[in-house]
């Protein structure tokens, strides 16, 4: 659970007697939300889209990926929609010109950064990565390829894992911490280097502390994450078991 | 045990007449810098000088913080006399206690009218070279703790703060944040716990102003926190220093014993209801650990990652409570403008700079060293005058300050008053106060690639722009520095830069592009040289061969 979680939590429960509530534009539009609401739930409640990775409802909010960046009228500054509260009276801008080039960019990066080849990945067609580079109109890299060498952990008896298709969005340290308990994921090495591992690096195949629940798998938003035995495009993720476990953390209480 | 105010001038007292009884004093320099020029064996050297003499009773031989100039360390300074000797061997004890009260020595006098000690103001810098940094007793004498007696008997918190804000203190750690404020914030927070932490991570390439601090005038940072504490309503305080420092971490932990032996650290402080106690928190090195999100998360045994602000440290900090962060320099401030009054601080500086600013002079500068000099001092002045030029009759580049998140400010600007607003203006940032000088053999392109590597290899890789933007700004500075780019590549740079900017999560990446845009926007020619010509005007990058064109 981040510290930004937590305080939001903290809030939520405490003042859960006398939310106050807040009207704001969001794209001309009036919207109105609970102060402890975000700008990406206030957003996705009135269906206004913004792209997300790192989020996913139930978890935790880690604010990493920059793709829910919004702007707020009369400030230079941008913000993560994911993590940051509405306020009475401001105007959130979801997609101007300049967040849309940014928002390209960043995807971008993203693609840059490991070997996401779709044609041959399991979960071609099924990939929120390559779901976000359509819905952003983002039609070719222009940034160099780093092309790194990495590692696939096929050592679990039903899941493997491809580095490859990695976009560290750390869904997978989140669900299997905050709501398997096992906190068998966790992230080593920092900056570029940074790798998914399970328990101390170990092959996650010999991990004792790993349930096999695989709900690791079926929050990953790309192919790092897959069930054994699929082949390409066949791996769809089934997330229905995400509503229970929202209503068992509370977060949704709508 | 509580200590009265009596008690504390007894202490001075005593420590005084002691000083006055020895008919010289020999202060040796046992900070980093001398220290690893063998320093202290050169201490040892001269006690057994003294004590094969039998001069005990009237020389004392005393190891003090930084003297400041430490190119020409060892440094030794000797008192009441006023001479200040360098490059001092060990072989060299003997011919110095000798010379005691006869003439000093002349190859080895360093005159301490140089405009380098001249030209300096010390407030924060004080006591550095002066006390002995284990002693409590040396820095009681100097007027230690009073500070702290007075806010705690004679000021309500309020007053403390209002007294930090009038002198319009600024946070030292980099941003310029208005301490006052900021303590304002935290003591308005509604909390049963809050802390202090200190923010000892000092990771900028070249800085050293913090470890200096520490190294020599540990008590007045102990000092400044716990009239933090009072004025912000904490009882516990962390200092969060880079286990690199161990020298500065050996002499916290004492401070922290002896203060609290003697009781101006603990419960009941002055017979007041006051308690504050301060435990050292070791970063293992990373530079992003000094971010504040980042370092409590540390503190608190997690992962030393940002996260989002807000929710900011002054509402939910260590362990969710309320937590008042301030750089190391910022702390020692606090006990003069206590002792002194706020506007006696206000008055030194400019309209929205105040106090003085510690600096690391680093490169192509004849004088290396620590230097602490009036906000508002002319960058002309501190290379020239106070850094005594560029050696070897060299000809100034640029000087880059604020590290991985400043930039290089070429010469037009050597008539700039260096505070907040005119670093801010030049394109670059205080920063905690590197400054590394530069002359022509420096290639701008290759500084901007340094600092661009460094960012990369730090940045914690929570967020794409950073962990992604940064990798790749780097291989773009590789490709112009080994004459493989195209102009095209220039504009990807600038793109980046921007985006980084502006979409990064922490200060690390968003701050990251600032060495590049700074020195694009004022030697775009070099980068131009570089890609179009294949040349590397300084000489410093080896560039391939241009292509034949067919
Ligand atoms: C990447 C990064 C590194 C930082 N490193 C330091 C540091 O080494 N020392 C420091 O005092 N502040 C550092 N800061 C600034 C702190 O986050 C914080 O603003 C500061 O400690 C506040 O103290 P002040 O108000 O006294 O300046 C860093 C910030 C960033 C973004
Ligand atoms: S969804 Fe908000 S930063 Fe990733």
């Amino acid at each position: 659970m981040t510290a930004a979680d937590a305080f939001s939590r903290k809030k939520s429960n405490t003042e859960a007697r006398s939310v106050r509530i807040l009207t704001f534009k969001i794209d001309d539009r009036d919207v109105s939300a609970r102060e402890d609401e975000t700008i990406l739930a206030v957003a996705r409640q009135n269906n206004i889209y913004i792209p997300t990775l790192c989020h996913l409802d139930g978890l935790s909010e880690r604010g990493a990926c920059r793709l829910c960046i919004v702007e707020i009228k009369g400030s230079p500054k941008l913000v993560p929609a994911c993590v940051t509260r509405g306020r009475e009276g401001i105007e959130v801008i979801t997609n101007s010109e300049r967040i849309a080039d940014y928002r390209r960019k960043i995807l971008e990066l993203i693609f840059t950064e490991r070997n996401h080849v779709c044609s041959v990945c399991v979960s071609n067609g099924h990939c929120e990565l390559q779901q976000l580079a359509v819905n952003l109109g983002m039609t070719h890299v222009h940034y160099d390829y780093l092309y790194p060498r990495l590692a696939i952990d096929a050592s679990h008896e039903r899941f493997s894992l491809d580095h490859d298709r990695c976009v560290l969005c750390l869904r997978c340290v989140r669900v299997c911490d905050e709501i398997e308990g096992a906190h068998t994921w966790d992230v080593m090495k920092r900056g570029i280097n940074s790798r998914v591992i399970t328990d101390l690096n170990q092959p996650w195949g010999s991990s004792s502390t790993c349930t096999g629940c695989g709900k690791c798998v079926q929050v990953c938003p790309t192919g790092a994450l897959s069930e054994k035995g699929k082949s390409v495009a066949e791996m769809v993720k089934r997330r229905q078991f995400l509503p229970y476990l929202q209503l068992m953390r509370g977060v949704d209480r709508e | 045990m509580t200590l009265s105010l009596e008690e504390l001038q007894q202490i001075a007292r005593i420590e005084k007449d002691r000083r006055e009884g020895f008919q010289h004093r020999i202060k040796i320099c046992v900070a980093a810098g001398c220290l690893s020029c063998q320093s202290a064996t050169l201490k040892e050297a001269m006690e057994k000088e003294v004590s094969r003499r039998g001069m005990e009773n009237w020389v004392d031989v005393k190891g003090v913080g930084c003297l400041g100039l430490c190119t020409a360390g060892p440094l030794v300074f000797v008192e009441p006399d006023g001479i200040l000797y360098q490059g001092v061997k060990v072989s060299d004890a003997g011919p110095i206690i000798e010379s005691l009260g006869a003439e000093p020595i002349d190859a080895l006098h360093c005159s301490t009218d140089l405009p380098f000690f001249a030209r300096q103001h010390k407030v924060v810098l004080e006591n550095c070279g002066r006390i002995d940094p284990e002693r409590i007793e040396d820095y009681i004498a100097e007027g230690g703790y009073y500070a702290l007696y007075q806010a705690l008997r004679n000021m309500t918190p309020r007053e403390v703060i209002q007294e930090i804000t009038r002198g319009g203190l600024r946070g030292r750690g980099g941003a310029g944040y208005p301490t006052g404020l900021k303590w304002t914030t935290v003591a308005k927070a509604v909390n049963a716990t809050k802390y202090v932490i200190c923010n000892a991570d000092e990771g900028d390439p070249g800085a050293f102003m913090d470890r200096s601090v520490l190294e020599s005038d540990p008590h007045r940072v102990l000092e400044g926190m716990a009239i933090a504490a009072y004025a912000v309503g904490a009882a516990q305080g962390f200092i969060y220093v880079r286990a690199e420092y161990p020298l500065a971490v050996k002499r916290l932990r004492t401070a922290i014993a002896h203060a609290e032996r003697l009781g101006v650290l603990g419960n009941g402080i002055f017979n007041t209801r006051f308690r504050f106690d301060v435990r050292v928190r070791l970063g293992a090195g990373a530079f992003v650990c000094g971010e504040e999100t980042a370092l409590m998360a540390s503190i608190e045994g997690r992962l030393g990652k940002p996260r989002p602000r807000p929710p900011y440290p002054a509402e939910y900090g260590l362990w969710g409570c309320p937590t008042l962060i301030n750089n190391v320099e910022t702390f020692a401030n606090v006990a003069p403008i206590i002792r002194n009054g706020g506007a006696w601080f206000a008055g030194i500086g400019t309209e929205t700079s105040k106090g003085t600013k510690v600096f690391a002079l680093a490169g192509r500068v004849n004088h290396t060293g620590l230097i602490e000099v009036p906000m508002g001092t002319m960058l002309r002045d501190i290379v020239f005058e106070i850094g005594g030029g560029i050696p070897r009759g060299g000809r100034f580049k640029a000087v880059q300050t604020g590290g991985p998140s400043g930039g290089c400010i070429p010469e037009q600007y050597l008539d700039m008053p260096v505070d907040y607003e005119s670093l801010a203006e030049a394109g670059s940032i205080m920063g905690s106060g590197g400054m590394i000088i530069m002359d022509e053999s420096s290639c701008m392109v290759d500084v901007a690639k340094f600092f661009m590597e460094f960012c990369m290899s730090e940045s914690c890789g929570k967020c794409v722009p950073c962990r992604v933007g940064t990798t790749q700004l780097y291989h773009l500075l590789c490709k112009i520095t080994s004459g493989a780019a195209q102009p095209s590549d220039l504009d990807k740079i600038e793109e980046l830069c921007d985006l980084v900017k502006n979409t990064a999560l922490c200060g690390l990446g968003q701050t990251a592009p600032n060495p590049v845009m700074s020195t694009l926007h004022y030697f775009r020619d070099e980068y131009t040289a570089h890609i179009e010509d294949k040349v590397c005007p300084a000489k410093a990058c080896k560039m391939q061969p241009a292509k034949e064109v067919v």
